[in-house]
């Protein structure tokens, strides 16, 4: 142990050894340091004896609190159950139509139909229910397929072109691709079907061509007065609302090349009690007929 | 040792390789000829071009060399720096491309978009390559050029091995290309931190056995009468890395042609190897490791001596002996057992000291150097990146306790949490350590330019405060939306609806990782012209610098 020498600074020994010029001092462990290690490893035995800590041969010490996370979970699950376990069964259980008229169901349905909503329908729908372009908005009392609180639960199972059999047929059919209209007459009607909501129409389109082009084709589906019809999904063409969008150009696309969204169907994914609570929450969001 | 007069004679080393590698090559041919997906077939293809390529280059070096470079030179350690300049060049490389790549997925959770719908753009794919190309790529660079250096210097002798540290430099990375690559191509076995597929695995098992020999036969060698405590740091790094890799990837390939393979380890078992192995990375690459990089760099860039030996000892083997259990309390609240995630806390707590111990040796050593950190911007990187160290070396203990865990676990506190140690810890740690050894084994006399050090340095900064105080607010916040309920016992907001709340601290997270790349870039300028212009330095060797007084 050669080369014991003082550091001028703090003086403080070195030990004696040099790596590349780097000395080494001989401080003693810092007095705070050392001492709060001892209570964290005392803390840490102590914690050992209180909750489940080491392995034995075919169990574990299973501590002096008791403690088991699972234990735990059931405890809380039982609270809930105190909560709101009967009015979960008379959910289940009662007709969708009483629903509405009991207070205390009506709040739980909205409630649980709410959080459903929020992990099922609002990555389409959107968080508040109000849509997007090709997903309809909620909140108001237009409804594609009808908005009682039947047809709406009727909707939310079996779902619109889901491919469930009990799901809604129809679509917009693609009058350009199959070579019904031509480009002219597309541009003609889709100027004609914004007139009838009060927009604007392009200089120099015959209107009543429009009309004519829309009595022949339309009509069948959306009706003489373009009001629609829910048993085909066929939307309303006055009201203002638009699923795709109202400007020229989409409905050109519409028109040409027809729409077909999907509504999963979500019988075999919730149960029922879910859906009924949804078909509630959605009824209860201010457009339910 | 008297390599001088040695007549040219071909090594074990050279024709043991040249064999190697010239199989190697050919086993690669055939596997990528028959290989049953084209990912496979591509990295065995790029395996066959890289050891035809080590064939060629091994068989030019011979044609070219006299003797082999002898030991020592009139006296003084010949030192071997080829490898740690090219690891250094390698780390700055990987890093850019890591920060930038961080940086897009960032902007991916503000803006889901920018996944562009192409599949090897996704998010899923480019996380990966995002965390293995900051840690085992950037890092590991640092890791494997301070490493190779400081083991050289403190121990006065030329790194063991002719080929060897090349096989595990050149190979290392290798690894990194064939992991990344395969992370784009959607070549994953799904372990976090562990993603590449069983032939990367035998890969770096090679190499990394292959760099614990060399740096013990370095260490075996050795003028000097003691270990440094740094090289203690670096050899329980690649000794607890060794067992950590060989004991979470036991696989079995779905074919020994193909990529696909099944872990060995099932169920909650598998998951507890996972996170054993995934917080000991932590453990062991990004604190053991970077604390030996702290042990030299600080010390011999403050001209003082370290502060406590004794404290040193202690904290080094309380750290390697509590550290590895600590790993549960990932799992917190899962199937693991109970008393399981006791241990994993428990640990966890009794380790806050132990790290601690790494702190106050880092901070102390300036104590009568404190004026350096005014006029020193590397100083000044390495000390802050010591207290970014003790900060998050608190926050881990304090987030292992349950009852915390129960708020942050699954939150985006984990993520500032993370980059909290590895932007302030080990990204400043890097960087100082970086902007030392680049004059230094390039033998210039200094960096090109203190003062574009000094804007790296606020500028990180800025990005790293912005990164973990976004983090912070939008990690406790979805903690308490996740928990908040109605009186009815129902969720009180959706998913969706935490999401939205974290919309605009994704964009300040995106701001700040923006402004640590922009830092790195300016670091790789000022690297880059460091050695294309820098004033050679006249004094050969270092001389070795004398505490100050």
């Amino acid at each position: 142990m050669a080369d014991i020498d003082i550091d001028k600074h703090t003086g403080t020994a070195t030990t004696g050894h040099e790596w590349d010029g780097i000395k080494e001092l001989n401080t003693p462990l810092p007095r705070w340091w050392i001492l709060t290690f001892y209570a964290c490893i005392i803390w840490a035995v102590g914690y050992w004896f209180v909750y489940p800590s080491w392995p034995l041969a075919q169990s574990y010490l299973p501590g002096l609190m008791g403690y088991s996370s699972r234990a735990n979970v059931a405890v809380e699950l039982s609270k809930l159950e105190a909560i709101r376990g009967d009015k979960m069964v008379a959910l289940a259980t009662a007709p969708l139509a009483d629903i509405e008229k009991d207070p205390a169901l009506l709040a739980l349905a909205r409630a649980k139909g709410k959080v459903v909503f929020g992990d099922n329908c609002a990555a389409c729908h959107g968080s508040g229910a109000t849509g997007a372009k090709g997903f309809p908005n909620l909140n108001d009392d237009d409804w594609l397929w009808g908005g009682t609180l039947d047809q709406i639960m009727q909707t939310i199972q079996f779902g619109a072109r889901s491919g469930n059999d009990k799901g809604h047929e129809g679509q917009m059919l693609a009058f350009g691709q199959s070579g019904t209209l031509t480009k002219d007459q597309i541009v003609t009607v889709a100027n004609y079907v914004r007139s009838l909501s009060g927009l604007s129409t392009r200089q120099g389109v015959d209107l009543a061509a429009g009309k004519t082009i829309f009595t022949e084709n339309c009509t069948v589906c959306h009706g003489d007065n373009a009001k629609g019809n829910q048993e085909l999904g066929a939307p309303n063409l006055t009201d203002k609302i638009w699923l795709y969008g109202s400007d020229e150009a989409t409905i050109i696309e519409t028109v040409t090349n027809g729409r077909a969204g999907v509504m999963p169907a979500w019988t075999d994914r919730l149960d029922l009690a879910t859906i009924k609570a949804m078909a509630v929450y959605v009824h209860s969001l201010g457009g339910g007929k | 040792m008297n390599q001088a007069l040695n007549s040219k004679r071909i090594t074990l080393g050279e024709g043991g390789l040249t064999v190697v590698f010239a199989l190697t090559a050919l086993l690669c041919v055939y596997a990528a000829i028959n290989a049953l997906d084209s990912a496979f077939a591509f990295h065995t293809a790029l395996g066959a071009a890289v050891s035809f390529w080590a064939v060629f280059a091994i068989i030019t070096r011979y044609r070219g060399r006299s003797a082999l470079p002898p030991q020592e030179i009139d006296g003084r350690p010949n030192y071997n720096f080829g490898p740690v300049k090219f690891c250094s060049f390698m780390a700055m490389f990987w890093g850019i491309a890591g920060f930038t790549v961080g940086l897009l997925i960032a902007s991916q959770l503000a803006f889901p978009a920018l996944n562009f719908d192409l599949q090897w753009t996704s998010f899923g794919r480019l996380r990966p390559l995002h965390t293995s190309a900051v840690v085992f790529a950037f890092g590991g660079n640092v890791l494997l050029a301070t490493s190779f250096y400081v083991v050289q210097k403190t121990s006065r002798a030329r790194l063991a091995g002719d080929l060897a540290p090349w096989v595990v430099a050149i190979g290392y990375n290798f690894f990194i290309l064939i992991a990344g690559t395969g992370y784009l191509l959607g070549v994953t076995q799904s372990k976090e931190y562990a993603e590449p597929e069983w032939y990367s695995d035998l890969l770096l098992t090679v190499v990394w056995v292959t760099y614990l020999l060399v740096f013990l036969a370095t260490l075996m060698k050795r003028k000097e009468p003691h270990i440094f405590v740094a090289n203690w740091f670096y050899l329980a790094f690649i000794i607890t890395i060794a067992v950590l890799h060989l004991g979470n990837n036991p696989a079995v390939p779905v074919s020994f042609l193909g990529s696909k393979s099944y872990i060995a380890w099932g169920g909650v078992q598998d998951a507890m190897f996972q996170w054993w192995y995934g917080h000991n990375a932590v453990g062991f690459f990004l604190t053991a490791g970077f604390l030996a990089i702290m042990y030299y760099f600080i010390p011999k860039r403050a001209e003082r001596p370290i502060y406590s030996y004794r404290l040193s000892i202690i904290h080094f083997w309380a750290l390697i002996f509590l550290y590895i259990w600590a790993g549960p309390h990932h799992l917190h609240y899962t199937a693991l057992p109970d008393w399981t995630q006791t241990l994993g806390m428990t640990f966890s707590i009794m380790l806050w000291m132990p790290s601690w111990g790494g702190m106050i040796n880092g901070l102390m050593t300036l104590s009568g150097a404190w004026d350096k950190l005014r006029t020193d911007p590397v100083l000044r990187m390495m000390v802050v990146s010591v207290a970014f160290y003790g900060m998050s070396t608190f926050e881990g203990p304090m987030m292992s306790i349950k009852v915390v865990n129960s708020l942050s676990h699954y939150t985006d506190w984990t993520i500032g949490h993370v980059h909290s140690g590895a932007l302030g810890w080990v990204g400043f740690v890097s960087f100082g350590a970086l902007y030392c050894l680049v004059p230094w084994v390039w033998n210039r006399k200094q960096l090109y330019s203190l003062r574009l050090v000094n804007w790296h340095f606020w500028i990180a900064t800025l990005g790293i405060v912005l990164y973990i105080s976004a983090m912070w607010v939008s990690g406790i916040l979805q903690g308490l939306m996740w928990r908040a309920y109605t009186s009815l016992g129902f969720l009180e907001y959706s998913f969706i609806e935490t999401v939205e709340a974290m919309h605009p601290f994704y964009i300040i997270r995106a701001a700040g990782g923006g402004l640590f790349l922009i830092g790195s870039l300016i670091m790789a300028y000022n690297l880059w012209m460091t050695v294309r212009v820098g004033e050679t330095s006249e004094a050969q060797p270092r001389v070795a610098l004398q505490a100050a007084e």
